[in-house]
Parts: C-alpha cells; structure tokens; sequence
C-alpha cells in the first residue's frame, strides 16, 4: 500500500515537474480558407521562433508548447479556437491574421486577459481600449499616410481608382485610404469592391480600365492580389498598380508570376528588407519550410521573439504584467536578435518600426526606399 | 448533362472534377518529376481514369439503384471529400498553374486582345464541335444518343448500354479535365474551386435548359455575360446574386430552360 502511494506521488510529481517545463502559447490560425496563404507563413514564422527558442532551452527554462488550431479563415469558428485555447490556459494566443476573425474573438482573450499577439492590420482592432491586443505589423492608420504620400509625392498622382476586398480587412483599408485621399486632394474616381475569396477579376479591370486614372490602389488578400494581377496583365493596364504588402508579398508574386512585374507600394515588413537579420531570417525560413516567407511569416517569427524579450524582461510568465510591459516597449536588435529590427508597441498595441516602398522586379520583390520609425518608445 | 441523360446522374461534385485535374497536373509535376506537357498528359489519363471510370464503378453503380436522391447525397458527400483531400495531401493554399499557351497580347485596332482568351475560346469551341459531331455524327455517338432516349430499346436494338454509359462518364471526365486546364492558368489551382464553379455550372445548364447540349451552352454564355456586364455596369456588390435570379426567373417563367424541351414523366 505504502509503495503504491510512493509511485502514485512520485508519479504525479513527474507529471506536474512535465507541466512546469513547458509554457503554452496556441497558434490559431488561418490554416485553410481564403486566409491560408496568410495564415501558414504567421504560423510558420512562429514555429521557427519557439524551435530556436526551445533548442537553447525555452523562455526563463520552460520550453515552449504551441498546439495549433485551424480557423478556416472563418470569424466563427475562430471565435470557437479562441474560447478552446482559453480552456487551455495559455500564457499567450498567437493569431489570427484576417481581421475579421480578430474583431470576433479578441474579446475573448481580454475577457480571460490573456495577450494576443495578431497578425491583423484593420485600424478598429486597436482603437477599441483592449488592453491584451498586440499588433505585429502596422495598423492601416499608420500605413495608409505612408502610401498616400508615395501617391502624392512620388508618382504625382492626381486621381486614383481603388479595388478592395469586401471583408473587415479591406473595407478598414478602403475607408482609411480614401480619407488620406480626401486630405491630399487626389480624387477617388473609382471605388471597386470585391468578394473575398473571388475568382474571376473580368469585369472589375474593365471598370478600373474605364477610369483612366492616374494610378490603380489595390487592396485585397493575396490570392485575389495575384487573379487580378494575372487579369490586370490580360486585358493590358498601364496605370501604376500600388499595393500594401498584400499586393507586393513573395505568394503574390510567385502565384501571379510575369504579371506582378511592375507593382509596387509600401510594405510594413518585407522579407526581401536591405536588413541583414532579416534577410538571415528568410534564408532560416526558406531551409526549414521550403518555400520563401512572405511578410506574415516575420510577424510569427517576431511576435514570439517579443514575447520572450517581455517575459525575460519581467522574470516571471505573468500575463497581466506581460500586457502592461508590452505597452510602450521598444525592442532593439541588440537586446533581442530575434526581433529582427527596432519595433516600439504603443499604448494602443499598435506597432511603430521602419518600413519601405518596394517594387517588383523580375519576379523579385526589390525595396527602392527605407522609410523611418515615426516616434520611439521606453 | 450527359450523365444526367444517360444515367440519371446528376453529381453534385461537377464543380470539384474541374478543380481535381489540375491538381492532378501539379502532382505529377512536383512528386513526378514530369515535364508540364506529360504531366497534363498523365493528367488527362489519371481524369479519365478517377473521375471517369472509377466514379462510374465505386459510386454511382452501387448507390443509383436505390434512386436517384442517394446519389446526389453520395456526390455531395464526394465533393466534401475530393475537397479535403486535396486540402489534406497537397495544398490549402492557390497554387500557380502554368498556362499551356502564350500570356501575351494582342493589339488589334487600338483594342488589347488576350492570346490566353483566344485560345480558351478556340478549344472550348473545338471542344463542343467534336463533341456535336461525335454525338451526332459517329455511329457510336448515336447509339449514345439511342441509350439516353430510351435504354431498354436501345438495348433490344442490340446496343451494348453499359459500354454506352460507360463512354459518357469517360466524355464527362475528359471534358473536366480539359476545362481545368483552361481556367486554372487564369483563377489558380485551389481546393475551394469547385465551389464556384459547381455552382456556375449547374446554374448555366438549369437556365439554358438541362436536356440539350446547346441549352448548356447557351446558358453558359448567357451567364457569363450578364454576370460580367453586370459587375461592370451595375453593381459589383450584388454580381452573385444574378446567376440566382436568373435561375428563378427561368425556373419560374420557363421550367424547361431557354433551349430545353419540357420532358413528361410517369411518378
């Protein structure tokens, strides 16, 4: 009897010594659905991270535990993935991407307050007081202003034709967009909504075609990015085609082929950025995945470097102080290599680095100009 | 259509037999080491073979006894299926498909003309001629045509039925595979394809007319041109509605389709 509570005590001791290795940090994710593209670089950028991070022995020596789980680019049942990995008392969340899927569930995590670390851009995300809410990449306040004025400034643009993508993602564009339009006194002449997930872009190049304007915004996921891109080419544009990173990303180009020669715009994260970590990164990347990131698989990698930075920063996996740390940090390279270039969080959540305008090339995303931080942080 | 006319199948995973080919295509490239050109050839083949001869054997031989309801649950159930394993074993992610044709321009009298719609054109048009003249005009296609009408007649007449229906499925197989070759190059290999293009079709054959090949046609042209002129005249928001308003409107106004004969059934 006595020997079989010395095993059973032994036992659950082990057990629990098991528990307390191991940090738990879910990734839910878009793994299908019209996200994917997205959604498998994030994921992949972030298993890069916790893989580096648990070889040299984990975050204050607990190795990290990231169950992943599928939001098939649906707000629904991200809602549902979110509410599993609560029950599963995380010390973070990472994901989603698609803004939609983030509206939905953010709620959930501040509820339980349990960071989230997103891969989202819509401005509301962060306008909304939640506290546990980390962007890692621009919110599009700050990265419409920089496109707008690449518009005015460097292709003098005086009317322009916008094409969105009719989800949270781009309407949140859309409006910012035209806004930064308004103030710069370029004419919007034509406003082209699409469905997410759309297949045929005929008719949609026809009335941007129509417009002759001076350039063609185009603001859609990437698959999308990539069909009108191929009917772009098809039916002949000329115009300037700008984009955000959605237009310029490595997928897009690799999915478009010969016809994304030629975009350009402003990216917040670039895999291809004149940043020697970062292009080391990509190199990592492409040797363990196969195939090159795109700027979602830097916001996995360097939304997990953050958060070890944070963690090792306040000595303890408290979630609440984590949260409170987070606000207003800036991580430098030489602090923590991992985060691959100087990013401040604000008190927001939103994000503040260098970002560049880029052009694609040859099949090659080539950056022509790096842009400055706009503030800086403690 | 035809499956319809020959067998009374309607399969519910026509849209997912036009997106499965190209994956075919992919896979015999990537794991294959084929050049595109053998590799849409083995894809042709493993379509001819997959979607026509063992769809015909495992799933509606077995299941169109019971009636035709089962088998357009066991089509929607293979649709599901087809779906989730090419999200499974290949990708959940739109893959680049190469285009077998020039992706050039033309300029023609200040108009930019696309080689790649030209040539879409061009083999679906050779597609529904050798297609028409092998119905109409081969000894073979007519006892096609003979089976459709009437299988037990035929079968008296000494026309071997099974062989028939069994060319059908083989016809219906090629013909998917064809047209995912032609629309992947444009909307990108991906497991949700089907989806669409499922829908398009049936909405195409429904307003056209279900019993005529010219019907279908008609109604695919119809479709895509109102769609089309829709989105860029009208309303781009509500372009997915039409397809479904014309399908009520045509359901309602003229129940046989534009270029169908209404058909008289015992129940």
């Amino acid at each position: 009897m006595m020997k079989s509570f010395i095993a059973i005590s032994l036992a659950l001791g082990a057990a629990g010594a098991s528990a307390q290795q191991t940090v738990n940090m879910p990734i839910v994710i878009e793994l299908s659905g019209a996200g994917a593209v997205s959604g498998t670089n994030f994921r992949d950028g972030a298993v890069l991270a916790i893989e580096e991070i648990n070889a040299k022995g984990g975050i204050l020596k607990r190795k990290i535990n990231a169950p992943q789980a599928d939001t098939q680019s649906n707000p629904g049942i991200s809602r549902a993935q979110v509410q599993k990995a609560i029950d599963g008392d995380p010390y973070v969340i990472l994901g989603p991407v698609f803004s939609g899927s983030v509206k939905a569930n953010m709620a959930l995590a501040q509820q339980a307050e349990v960071p989230q670390i997103v891969g989202a851009e819509a401005a509301e995300i962060t306008q909304a007081g939640n506290p546990y809410i980390f962007r890692t990449s621009f919110g599009q306040q700050m990265s419409m202003p920089k496109i707008a004025n690449y518009l005015r400034d460097g292709l003098k643009a005086r009317t322009v034709a916008v094409l969105w993508v009719n989800n949270d993602f781009g309407k949140g564009g859309r409006d910012t967009f035209v806004k930064e339009m308004a103030a710069r006194n370029i004419k919007v002449v034509s406003d082209v909504s699409t469905e997410s997930g759309q297949m045929d872009f005929a008719a949609d190049v026809v009335k941007l075609k129509g417009a002759n304007a001076d350039a063609i915004f185009v603001y859609t996921n990437e698959e999308e990015s990539a069909r009108f891109l191929r009917e772009a080419r098809k039916q002949g544009i000329d115009k300037p085609l700008i984009g955000e990173t959605t237009l310029l990303g490595q997928k897009v180009i690799d999915l478009a082929g010969p016809a994304a020669n030629g975009a350009r715009g402003h990216v917040g994260l670039s895999a291809d950025a004149p940043v020697p970590a970062v292009l080391a990164f990509k190199e990592k990347f492409s040797k363990r995945f196969g195939y090159v990131p795109d700027h979602n698989g830097i916001k996995g990698y360097t939304g997990v470097y953050a958060v070890k930075y944070a963690t090792e920063k306040i000595g303890r996996f408290d979630r609440k102080l984590l949260a409170k740390t987070l606000h207003g940090l800036t991580i430098k390279p030489e602090q923590e290599p991992g985060i691959l270039m100087e990013t401040t969080w604000d008190n927001n959540g939103d994000i503040d680095r260098i970002s560049f305008l880029a052009e694609v090339v040859e099949g090659k995303q080539r950056i022509v100009q790096t842009l400055p931080k706009l503030g800086s942080g403690k | 259509m035809l499956l319809w006319q020959t067998s009374q199948t309607i399969n519910f995973a026509q849209g997912e037999f036009v997106m499965l080919p190209a994956f075919f295509v992919l896979a015999a490239m990537k794991f294959g080491g084929l050049s595109f050109p053998m590799a849409m050839l083995a894809g042709f083949a493993v379509s001819l073979l997959v979607l026509g001869l063992l769809f015909k054997r495992l799933v509606v031989e077995p299941v169109i006894r019971h009636g035709v309801l089962p088998l357009v649950i066991s089509t929607i159930a293979l649709a599901i299926l087809m779906k989730e394993g090419v999200k499974e074993f290949y990708a959940a992610d739109a893959q680049p498909f190469p285009a077998a044709w020039a992706t050039t321009n033309l300029q023609v009298a200040g108009m930019v003309v696309s080689v790649q719609n030209l040539v879409i054109i061009a083999v679906a048009a050779l597609a529904v001629a050798a297609l028409q003249y092998f119905l109409a005009g081969t000894r073979t296609g007519r006892s096609m045509q003979a089976t459709a009408q009437n299988p037990a007649l035929a079968r008296v007449l000494g026309i071997p039925v099974g062989r028939m229906v069994l060319y059908t499925f083989l016809i219906n197989a090629g013909l998917v595979a064809l047209a995912s070759f032609l629309v992947s190059p444009i909307y990108l290999a991906k497991f949700t394809n089907g989806e669409t293009l499922g829908l398009v079709a049936f909405v195409a054959a429904i307003v056209g007319g279900f019993n005529q090949v010219r019907g279908a046609i008609a109604g695919g042209l119809l479709l895509g041109v109102v769609d089309n002129f829709v989105a860029a005249y009208l309303s781009a928001q509500y372009r997915a509605a039409i397809p479904l308003f014309l399908l009520i409107a045509v359901i309602l106004l003229r129940p046989q389709g534009l270029l169908g004969r209404a058909e008289e059934r015992t129940v």
